[in-house]
């Protein structure tokens, strides 16, 4: 195999602020001192006037974000997600949710993928957070490609959007001249007849990876990468139930409140077949290499394929 | 406006709380009647404002951050012609605009939803930092409770107001002296209030929050200070205005029965002759 590019999606996120905002005059980025590790320092660097470090202030700075989107500002709040989406969870709610303001939350260093630092910093509850808040957009993307691609969608769309991105990098698998993002829109990868296997983030390579290795058990598995968490594509979940009768999920999350809970919401009203959620099974993370501990907790390719090869015998 | 017309139009606004707490049969009277004359000095007096252009660009702002002492803002806004006068009673019923707490979707003149104490500053900080970036002259005002600056958000906001030295930027501290569960010097004491802000880089003057004199001259001074922002610690009485409510914790969030309305209104009906015979 060729070498792949290999991209962490906290790196997408600082290069499309920085294109977004020599278009764009009303673009502040925000941050709480992790300007080095979010990647908002190339913003910062470049829009040094627009950009706000709000220190280690996370709830703070969520408000003051509020308070830029309703003066006509479009804010890029920044932080990792444990501080984004958990810390602040209720200035999320209250300051930007209720009111429907329109600011960009950019949390990166989701999930266990975080590494070394270990538990205190591997949010795996953020999406299961942020998507029980009225009118909030949860992305989570899969490589570089659809990372600033995400992050052009959320300045677009009007309202509120929770973006999630790792540090580790990952493989860039969307590098294709007839590539679209649509905000709300899954997309299938790979067809298949026995199995639907339905990933977000970089557990969207695992599962490829994991497709390749049921195809040669001889198991045929449609893999669909769902960018947008909230709102879901349900048409495309249900559609593929109703053609594989099996449906797995995987992501770099709780099998709590993620998306496994989402396809399952969407599932049991329109069409419900048997699900595996593949995540983190309601345990905390802890310390190791980001790759080590994708395989320990089961989310490389090798792990996903055990758990469905499983699941469909 | 002449100080006169503040206080008859201030009293206006208390007969607006009271008879919108009382038609909720819930709500926040006591803060709100200590507010009362800081309310009518912004939206009288104070602020750039166009009930008829709710929205215009370079309107000043105003953020609610003890919330729940909404009845005073919507009072203040109602008289001064945002929404029917008529429509206070509809306060906290199901349907109404008229929500228990600010919320900027659906209520003429409100510039930002709040309640849950602490994250208002925040938002003000914001729409100051906003107008810093524009250049532009508006300015932005917030009104805290006592109680509510024992939460830490209100500092992290404070921090950044003073080291971005947000001049455009008043916070006022409404100084009650009492929250829910009794006294804040009992409860959890933020006193010294004035050096807590003057620690964090603002301007403080402190002022009888319900006297118009004061409160004009500390708007005026905080207008004229440059390089740093205003906090205005407002001594202010809880329940004001109303006999029975005055200085009673116990009236922070109940509405009055029908025989204490009559009474506050009447309360309200003697001041108010009283102001028109000065």
């Amino acid at each position: 195999m060729s070498e792949v590019k290999k991209i962490a999606t906290r790196e997408s996120y600082g290069n499309a602020l920085v294109e977004l905002g020599a278009e764009h005059e009303e673009i502040v980025v925000l941050d709480a001192d992790l300007a080095a590790a979010t990647k908002t320092g190339m913003f910062k660097k470049a829009y040094p006037d627009r950009f706000i470090d709000c220190g280690i202030a996370e709830q703070n700075m969520m408000g003051v974000a509020a308070g830029l989107a309703a003066a006509g500002k479009v804010p890029f709040a920044s932080s990792f997600a444990m501080f984004a989406a958990g810390r602040a969870f209720e200035q999320v709610r209250n300051s930007i949710g209720y009111p429907h303001l329109n600011v960009k939350i950019g949390a990166t260093h989701a999930g266990i993928s975080v590494g070394e630092d270990g538990a205190t910093h591997q949010c795996n509850e953020d999406i299961a957070l942020m998507r029980t808040i009225p009118g909030m957009t949860v992305i989570c993307p899969s490589d570089d490609v659809e990372a600033r691609a995400a992050v052009k969608a959320a300045y677009e769309h009007d309202g509120p959007v929770y973006m999630r991105f790792g540090r580790l990098a990952v493989p860039v698998i969307n590098d294709r001249p007839d590539y679209k993002f649509e905000l709300g829109k899954g997309v299938v990868l790979r067809e298949g007849k026995d199995v639907t296997v339905i990933a977000t983030g970089l557990c969207v390579a695992a599962s490829l990876e994991a497709a390749d290795l049921l195809a040669a058990e001889g198991i045929d598995a449609k893999v669909i990468n769902i960018h947008t968490i909230k709102p879901l594509d349900e048409e495309l979940v249900a559609a593929a139930a109703k053609e594989t009768g099996k449906v797995v999920t995987v992501e770099e999350h709780s099998v709590i409140g993620g998306l496994g809970s989402a396809v399952c919401d969407a599932l049991c009203a329109r069409y419900p077949v048997p699900v595996l959620k593949i995540g983190i099974n309601d345990v905390f993370g802890e310390s190791g290499p980001a790759l080590e501990l994708l395989k320990k907790y089961g989310l490389d390719g090798e792990g996903i394929f055990r758990r469905i090869k499983d699941f469909v015998k | 406006m002449e100080k006169l017309e503040l206080q008859k139009m201030a009293n206006e606004v208390r007969k607006g709380i009271v008879t919108s707490v009382h038609a909720a049969k819930a709500g926040h009277p006591g803060g709100s009647l200590s507010s009362a004359d800081i309310f009518t000095y912004l939206y009288f007096e104070e602020m750039n404002i166009d009930p008829a252009d709710p929205k215009k660009a370079d309107r000043d702002r105003f953020v609610l951050s003890k919330g729940h002492t909404a009845p005073g803002l919507y009072a203040a806004l109602a008289l001064r012609g945002y929404f029917p006068v008529e429509d206070l009673k509809t306060l906290r019923h199901t349907g109404s605009y008229l929500q228990g707490h600010p919320d900027m979707k659906g209520i003429p003149g409100v510039d930002m939803s709040s309640g849950s104490l602490g994250q208002g500053i925040s938002a003000a900080v914001g729409m100051a930092i906003a107008g810093k970036m524009d250049d532009a002259a508006y300015r932005v005002y917030t009104l805290l409770g006592d109680g509510e600056i024992q939460e830490g958000q209100v500092w992290e906001a404070a921090m950044l107001a003073g080291f971005r030295k947000l001049d455009n930027l008043v916070v006022i501290v409404d100084n009650n002296d009492l929250q829910i569960d009794g006294s804040i010097q009992e409860v959890n004491s933020p006193y010294p209030i004035d050096k807590k802000f003057e620690a964090f880089n603002f301007h403080v003057i402190t002022i009888d929050g319900n006297d118009f004199d004061q409160i004009a001259d500390a708007f005026r001074e905080a207008r004229g200070t440059k390089g740093m922002p205003t906090a205005i610690i407002a001594k202010t009485v809880k329940g004001k205005g109303v006999s029975f409510m005055e200085n009673q914790v116990g009236w922070h969030g109940v509405a009055p029965s029908d025989e204490q309305y009559e009474i506050a209104m009447k309360d309200l009906e003697r001041a108010g002759e009283a102001l028109c015979q000065k």
